[in-house]
């Protein structure tokens, strides 16, 4: 009997071939090590992430991130739904908390998904992997699992905005908040706690439509982390992840500098600290090679 | 959309974005702190912050508001959210703002946001999920074929770091991924597209 099992929604971007698939590989060892069932919601949809809007507006980008609960109350119900993604945990979220809210939003949603046969209920429990990983399962369990201490490591936590803002992660600050430099400190590894752009916008979609503004705050963030001595950075979002890891190039050519700091998940440290293999671990996902970890990994 | 009716509110704004915009019934809780401006991580780039638009909607400065980009300027960091003392859902009032913008024909069409968002939408609503690879393509070549290429060789070793890091997939061109019935998932989104222009409609 798994110690855990939940309704998952893996999102767009952690597909094979896809911008954050290295998140789900190691994610996938890490909950095979901590006994989680990720059962995947059937058929989910993009929930049209932060930047949809402009083209959806409200009750279609609602209705979205409906036909992804009922999918879910329908298939896996009675489990908490679990995103790994920042976007697709926020929207999920937001979504169900203003149907719940606004019985008209909630009718009109439900006329919309009654046209392939679905019905939204709500009530669930709609929750971040990291809060499963931190609430269910909890540091200390996390530090029993680690065969390979990651020691001597110092880790710059970069939490970025979506899994901080507007839910976060309950007890957390939304200035300060604390759980990844936690995770950090669990697997092993030196988090650093002086690390000011913790919480510091990575320009998000706008990294598309607005490289310049965007890679002007990516540019900051990476200075931040090479000023307080980091080996690399480490992030619970998918998107804070590729906007600044793949860009530095771009960014050393604008400005002359010289970046060349890897961006990892905290399920890559976890899953190395776990003793799984790189490629369990998805460095081979790295645009930037994580060395320090690949030299423990095959240790 | 230019034949919505919204000749009622020509005199009174505020009543008219509570009336059509998403979180508009908040507008009129500001109390200009300027926190949001402060706390806006693309800030500076704002031709009007948050508290300014929302003073601006009160004092009936209609085409000053709906033409201007700064709303398109929103990253979605929820960092006003947070911190306004109010609790205004201000993050989601500038994308409501953004859309009622569009919708209205305000907007120009080149703004890059406003062409990201809307590519980014029609490439979900294709097959369910976002196809990444189709969603680069189509930003690269939005401006034409000649600016396509130009972009695409500005951004090649990006693309093949990419694809070395099996992150990005040729042959996604081939469909990629997708729910299993895109066209019901159309037809549910088109249904819930028909009710919001309605519920427009009506209120004006």
């Amino acid at each position: 009997m798994a110690k855990k099992e939940v309704s998952f929604y893996p999102g767009c971007s952690s597909q094979t071939g896809a911008t954050s698939s290295n998140y789900l590989v190691s994610l996938q060892s890490v909950c095979q090590e901590l006994d989680i069932t990720l059962n995947e919601i059937p058929d989910w949809n993009c929930c049209s992430a932060s930047i949809g809007y402009g083209g959806g507006g409200e009750l279609p980008r609602l209705t979205l991130s409906a036909r992804n609960i009922a999918l879910s109350e329908a298939n896996n119900a009675g489990q908490d739904i679990v995103s790994p993604c920042a976007a697709c945990w926020l929207n999920t979220r937001e979504s169900q908390e203003r149907l719940e809210h606004e019985d008209k939003m909630k009718q009109d949603a439900n006329t919309a998904l009654s046209e392939a046969g679905l019905t939204f209920n709500g009530g669930n429990n709609i929750r971040h992997m990291v809060e499963v990983l931190i609430e269910d399962i909890g540091f200390d369990a996390i530090k029993e699992k680690v065969k390979k201490p990651l020691e001597g490591l110092k880790i710059a936590g970069y939490v970025g905005c979506q899994t901080n803002r507007p839910f976060g992660i309950a007890g957390e600050s939304f200035e300060n908040p604390l759980y990844l430099d936690n995770m950090i400190e669990s697997v092993g590894a030196e988090a650093i706690t002086t690390f000011e752009k913790k919480v510091q916008c990575c320009g998000g979609a706008l990294a598309f439509s607005e490289p310049v503004k965007s890679q002007e705050m990516i540019k900051g963030i990476i200075e931040a982390a090479y000023d307080n001595g980091a080996d690399m950075i480490a992030t619970p979002c998918p998107l804070c992840q590729a906007n600044v890891e793949i860009y530095q190039d771009q960014i050393n050519a604008t400005y002359g500098t010289k970046f060349d700091m890897p961006v990892v998940y905290y399920s890559t440290l976890m899953s190395v600290a776990f003793g799984h293999s790189a490629k369990d671990a998805a460095l081979n996902g790295q645009v930037i090679k994580a060395k320090q970890l690949e030299d423990i990994a095959n240790k | 959309m230019s034949d919505m009716n919204t000749a009622k509110y020509r005199t009174n704004f505020l009543k008219e974005v509570e009336a059509n915009v998403e979180e508009g019934e908040w507008v009129k809780m500001c109390m200009q702190c300027g926190v949001c401006a402060g706390s806006c991580p693309l800030g500076k780039h704002w031709e009007h912050p948050p508290q300014e638009i929302f003073m601006m909607i009160r004092a009936g400065k209609r085409e000053e508001v709906l033409t201007s980009d700064s709303m398109w300027m929103c990253t979605s960091c929820y960092n006003c959210i947070a911190r306004c003392p109010r609790g205004l859902p201000i993050t989601h009032i500038m994308h409501g703002l953004a859309t009622y913008a569009k919708r209205l024909g305000k907007i120009s069409e080149k703004q890059p946001t406003n062409e990201f968002s809307q590519i980014f939408w029609d490439n979900l609503m294709k097959k369910g999920r976002v196809n990444e690879l189709k969603m680069g393509l189509s930003m690269y070549f939005k401006d034409g074929f000649g600016q396509g290429i130009k972009n695409a060789l500005a951004n090649q070793k990006l693309g093949q770091n990419m694809m070395k890091a099996k992150r990005m997939n040729a042959m996604e061109i081939m469909g990629g991924h997708g729910v299993s019935s895109p066209g019901d998932l159309q037809k549910i989104i088109a249904k819930a597209q028909e009710i919001e222009d309605s519920n427009i409609q009506d209120q004006s």
